[in-house]
C-alpha cells in the first residue's frame, strides 16, 4: 500500500518534471526539472529494493551530473534559449507524432506482456543488497567493471584534451592592463580608478544607495545602471540619482561631440602638413594628447566635487 | 505494480526521445539523453525485482558510470563547440553538411 501511493505520487512528479524539462523555454529551469526527475527516480530505487544505486543516483547524477550540466549551462549563456523557427518544416508536429506512435507501441507492448507477481531479492540480497551487489560485480562483471575504469580515465584525458585552449596571444601583464586603462582614460575620459562601491559616505550601504561625494552629491560612477533602469521603470528611482545620471550623460555627450570636432580639426591639420602625415604614429600622439588638453577642463570639475 | 513501473519508465523514455527531436539548444538536448537513460534504469530496476535477479541492478549500475563518462565529454563538445561558433545551438553546427 505505502509502495502503491509513493509511486502514484512520484510518476505524477516526475512525468510532470519531463514535461516541464522539454516545455520550458529557459535551459535553467529544463536543468531544475530534470533534477526533479532523477530525484524522484531515486526515491522509485530505494522502493524497489535498490538502496545502492538510490544513493547512487543521487550522488552521481543530481550531485555530479547535475552540476555538470548547471556549470556549462553557466559557462555556455544561460540566456541562450531556443530560436522558435522550425529548421525542418513541420518537424515539431510528425516529432509529436512520433513520440506518441512510440509511446503507443511501448505500452502495447507493456500491456501485452503476462507478468507474475514480482518475485522480490529477498532470495539473492540475504547477505543485504550492498554485499550481494559487490559478489557480482567483483565476480561475474569484473571484467566490465576494470574496462569501467578504463572508460572513465579516456573521458576525463578527452575533456581535458577538448576543453584545453593554446594560447595565442600573450598573456596581458599588470603593466599592460595599466597602460591600456589610462590609454582609455585618454582617449575616452574613462575613469582609471576602480568604481566606488555603493554607498562609501553614504548613511546605506545597500546595493541601490548611490556613494555620496563630499558636498554631498550623488556619484556617478557608484550608482548600479541595472538596478537604476529597473528602479526608473518601476518609477522608484531617487529623483537626485537621476539627475546625476542625466548630467553624466550630458558630459559624456559633450564630451564626445568635442571629441568630433577635434578630430576633423586634427584630420584637416594632418592634411594640410603632407610631411608629417607620413609619421602615421604622429597622429596617435597628438591625438591622445588632445584629451590631456582637454581633461584639465573637466579635471576641476571633478577635482571640485571630490573635494 | 511491475506493469506501472514499466508504464512510466515507457513514458519517460518517450518524452525525452521528444525532447531530442523538438528542443534546438545542445544542452537541453543532452538533458533529454539523460532523461532517456533514467528511464532505461527505472526499467532495468523494475526487472531486477520481476525476476528476483541482482543483475539488473548491476547493469543499471554501469549504466550510470557510462552516462558519467558520456556527459563529461558531450559537454566539453558543447563547449568547444559554443568557443567556435558562439552558439549552443544543434542548428549552428552545419559545416558538415555538405
Amino acid at each position: 500500500m505505502g509502495e502503491t501511493i509513493t509511486f502514484w505520487v512520484l510518476a505524477v512528479v516526475s512525468v510532470s518534471a519531463a514535461l516541464g524539462l522539454v516545455f520550458s523555454r529557459k535551459a535553467v529551469y529544463s536543468a531544475l526539472m530534470l533534477g526533479t526527475v532523477m530525484l524522484s527516480l531515486a526515491v522509485l530505487y530505494a522502493v524497489q529494493d535498490a538502496p545502492f544505486l538510490a544513493a547512487v543516483q543521487i550522488i552521481v547524477y543530481t550531485g555530479a551530473v547535475m552540476m555538470l550540466f548547471l556549470f556549462v549551462l553557466m559557462l555556455v549563456g544561460v540566456d541562450s534559449s531556443d530560436s522558435l523557427v522550425e529548421t525542418i518544416r513541420g518537424q515539431r508536429f510528425w516529432a509529436v507524432v512520433a513520440g506518441l506512435a512510440f509511446a503507443a507501441l511501448l505500452g502495447l507492448g507493456v500491456g501485452n506482456a503476462v507478468l507474475s507477481a514480482p518475485k522480490g531479492l529477498e532470495a539473492v540480497t540475504a547477505k543485504g543488497n550492498v554485499p550481494s551487489l559487490a559478489e557480482l560485480i567483483f565476480t561475474r562483471y569484473v571484467f566490465a567493471f576494470e574496462v569501467t575504469s578504463a572508460l572513465l580515465i579516456t573521458a576525463a584525458l578527452g575533456a581535458m584534451v577538448l576543453a584545453h585552449r593554446e594560447r595565442i596571444a600573450p598573456k596581458p601583464t599588470q603593466k599592460d592592463l595599466s597602460r591600456a586603462r589610462f590609454v582609455e582614460y585618454g582617449e575616452h575620459g574613462r575613469n582609471p580608478a576602480p568604481l566606488p562601491g555603493p554607498g562609501t559616505y553614504a548613511r546605506h550601504n545597500a546595493i541601490d544607495m548611490p556613494a555620496l561625494l563630499p558636498d554631498g552629491s550623488v556619484a556617478p560612477l557608484s550608482v548600479n545602471r541595472v538596478l537604476a533602469r529597473r528602479e526608473a521603470a518601476e518609477g522608484t528611482l531617487a529623483p537626485e540619482i537621476a539627475a546625476a545620471l542625466e548630467a553624466e550623460e550630458r558630459e559624456a555627450a559633450e564630451r564626445t561631440a568635442d571629441r568630433h570636432e577635434e578630430l576633423v580639426h586634427h584630420a584637416s591639420g594632418v592634411n594640410g602638413s603632407g610631411p608629417n602625415g607620413a609619421a602615421s604614429n604622429g597622429a596617435g600622439p597628438t591625438a591622445s594628447a588632445a584629451p590631456a588638453d582637454e581633461s584639465p577642463a573637466t579635471g576641476p570639475e571633478t577635482g571640485e566635487e571630490a573635494k | 505494480m511491475t506493469t506501472h513501473y514499466l508504464v512510466l519508465s515507457a513514458l519517460l523514455f518517450v518524452i525525452g526521445g521528444v525532447g531530442v527531436l523538438v528542443r534546438r539548444n545542445a544542452i537541453v538536448v543532452f538533458m533529454c539523453v539523460e532523461l532517456m537513460l533514467n528511464a532505461c534504469n527505472l526499467a532495468f530496476v523494475t526487472f531486477a525485482r520481476q525476476n528476483g535477479n541482482l543483475d539488473g541492478q548491476v547493469i543499471a549500475f554501469f549504466v550510470m558510470i557510462v552516462a558519467a563518462a558520456e556527459v563529461v565529454i558531450g559537454l566539453a563538445i558543447i563547449v568547444t563547440i559554443f568557443r567556435t561558433r558562439r552558439s549552443a545551438s544543434v542548428d549552428d553546427v552545419n559545416l558538415l553538411k555538405y
